[in-house]
């Protein structure tokens, strides 16, 4: 992926290219663009934001791009109800509001939900365990589209299917809403055992590890030979402070989502702003100490432990 | 700054405050460069040339303004430090930038407009003539790229797309491109800019 976008990875698919703008002269909607993107977004905080005046909160703290939603993960779990895309209105408002990209959610299967954001020209479609699920089988076929998809995982296998499915971007689960790093970290070191477990084998055996991870088996060759996915991969569903992002940088992730853990805090702008400098300097750890000063209190949350399993949202699409 | 025999290795630096810096260090390794990250005072005052990569231009102004990097990296320029933005290095090196919330590094006298196609699903792949490389056309690849819109007296136009709209830009030392050329496989720019850090570093020697 960082020298060749074409090795193996999904090609954009049907209408890749054919809604291309004239005006540039060029194809749109390719992979390489798609996957691109996420490239430019390494190193950097995604945040969730419910109204134009977060957005602009998250983009002068420093966000490399905002996540627009109705509520934030932890209102959802406390709230209840059936968590759907955004209204319409409101994601026109924080498109109008910022200049970084704006992400979207949909349900997990809802690919009417994914072709109002993509006629809407959001940058990237989270095809999201966040919100209820649409489909209990099946994903969102997602190479079609024009704008990239985001989609979760929990372990390799799942980050696979994913990418056979068309996502540009993976971001470990998590349990979203809980300001509980433990399941991030489980995902993340669950994800990268995979890979270095692949690493491992001779080749002869790939077979047998692609049936055993329910993933295509020349995705599996691809990542033996990278040591890494094909596309970028961040962290979500827990962190709350700029420790937590750091370590889940120092566990190998290459950016970090941040949902209730900014607007649920005493002092969103000076968090916000702590998480995206302890994203850059993740392994200086005096830096660390000194962003990590006058944050006030952090989103209080709640252990993970303490929720039923069938309440947990990592479970939903496989 | 150190000055270096001619056979050491030229010591090329990727600010790494936020963007796709890795992709920039494995291009300048393969065009001959020794290539290191770039995030504190002491690693940029350590480079003969540097790399502003893609990201947003928006965090990464604030990062050089909040690890005081902003000030010694424009006294660098000034004092005539290779540098090559590619789309949002490219809107932080130019003098003029429309629209950014915050004062950009500048140096390079153009102005650049930001997200010029529009949004992510505007972005495309394009074939472009650049000029000074030879051979075929550069695949060039435009993500929420800007476009150079006005450049001043001196600054030559190094490639254009089919409309006119100039899309990389050289000012001496520096160099601007508003697409990506990290995430191609082709190294024939980054051959070029390790061409001019190396010119660069042989002028600064005594004869």
């Amino acid at each position: 992926m960082t020298t060749d976008g074409s090795n193996g990875t999904p090609q954009s698919g049907p209408t890749g290219g054919d809604n291309g703008h004239a005006a540039a002269g060029g194809e749109t909607a390719t992979w390489r663009v798609k996957a691109g993107l996420a490239q430019m977004l390494k190193g950097g905080v995604i945040m969730d934001v419910t109204t134009a005046q977060e957005a602009k909160i998250a983009e002068e703290a420093g966000a490399v791009s905002v996540m627009a939603l109705e509520r934030v993960p932890s209102d959802i779990r406390k709230d209840g109800g059936v968590a759907r895309m955004s209204a319409v209105e409101k994601l026109v408002e924080i498109q109008e509001a910022v200049t970084i990209p704006v992400m979207a959610k949909a349900r997990i299967g809802h690919f009417v939900e994914a072709q109002i954001l993509d006629a809407l020209g959001i940058d990237y479609i989270d095809e999201s365990e966040v919100l209820t699920p649409a489909d209990d089988q099946n994903h969102i076929d997602k190479s079609g589209f024009r704008a990239p998809f985001v989609c979760g995982c929990r372990d390799l296998g799942e980050a696979l299917r994913r990418i056979a499915e068309g996502a540009a971007m993976i971001r470990t689960k998590g349990e979203a809403g809980t300001g509980d790093i433990v399941e991030a970290v489980r995902h993340m070191r669950q994800l990268w055992g995979g890979i270095r477990s692949l690493q491992n084998m001779a080749d002869d055996e790939l077979p047998t590890a692609a049936k055993n991870l329910q993933a295509p088996l020349d995705l599996v060759r691809e990542v033996k030979q990278l040591g890494r996915l094909p596309v970028v991969n961040f962290s979500a569903g827990g962190v709350a402070t700029p420790a937590d992002a750091a370590l889940m940088m120092q566990l190998g992730a290459e950016g970090v989502f941040v949902g209730s853990g900014i607007f649920k805090s005493d002092n969103p702008p000076a968090v916000a702003e702590a998480i995206v400098k302890a994203v850059t300097h993740y392994e200086d750890p005096t830096i660390l100490a000194d962003v990590s000063r006058g944050l006030g209190d952090p989103m209080r949350g709640q252990s993970v432990a303490s929720i039923p399993v069938e309440a947990q949202l990592a479970g939903r699409g496989n | 700054m150190a000055i270096a025999p001619p056979t050491s290795p030229i010591h090329v630096g990727v600010l790494a405050l936020q963007g796709d810096f890795e992709e920039h260090a494995l291009m300048l390794r393969a065009a001959g460069a020794m290539a290191t990250e770039v995030r504190t005072l002491d690693q940029l005052n350590a480079v003969d040339g540097l790399v502003i990569p893609g990201g947003e231009s928006t965090t990464i102004a604030r990062l050089l303004i909040a690890f005081d990097l902003m000030e010694p990296l424009r006294a660098r320029i000034a004092a005539g430090l290779p540098v090559w933005g590619t789309c949002a290095g490219a809107i932080l090196l130019a003098a003029r930038v429309p629209g950014l919330d915050r004062p950009s590094v500048g140096g390079l006298d153009m102005t650049v407009e930001r997200n010029a196609f529009g949004t992510q699903v505007d972005s495309f792949e394009t074939d472009l003539a650049i000029e000074g490389l030879e051979g075929d056309p550069f695949h060039a690849v435009f993500i929420r790229a800007p476009v150079i819109t006005e450049v001043g007296p001196g600054v030559e136009t190094l490639a254009a797309l089919e409309d006119g709209r100039i899309v990389a830009a050289r000012d001496g030392q520096l160099m601007a491109t508003c697409f990506h050329p990290e995430i191609t496989a082709d190294a024939r720019l980054h051959a070029l800019f390790v061409s001019l850090v190396r010119e660069a570093v042989r002028e600064g020697q005594p004869a």
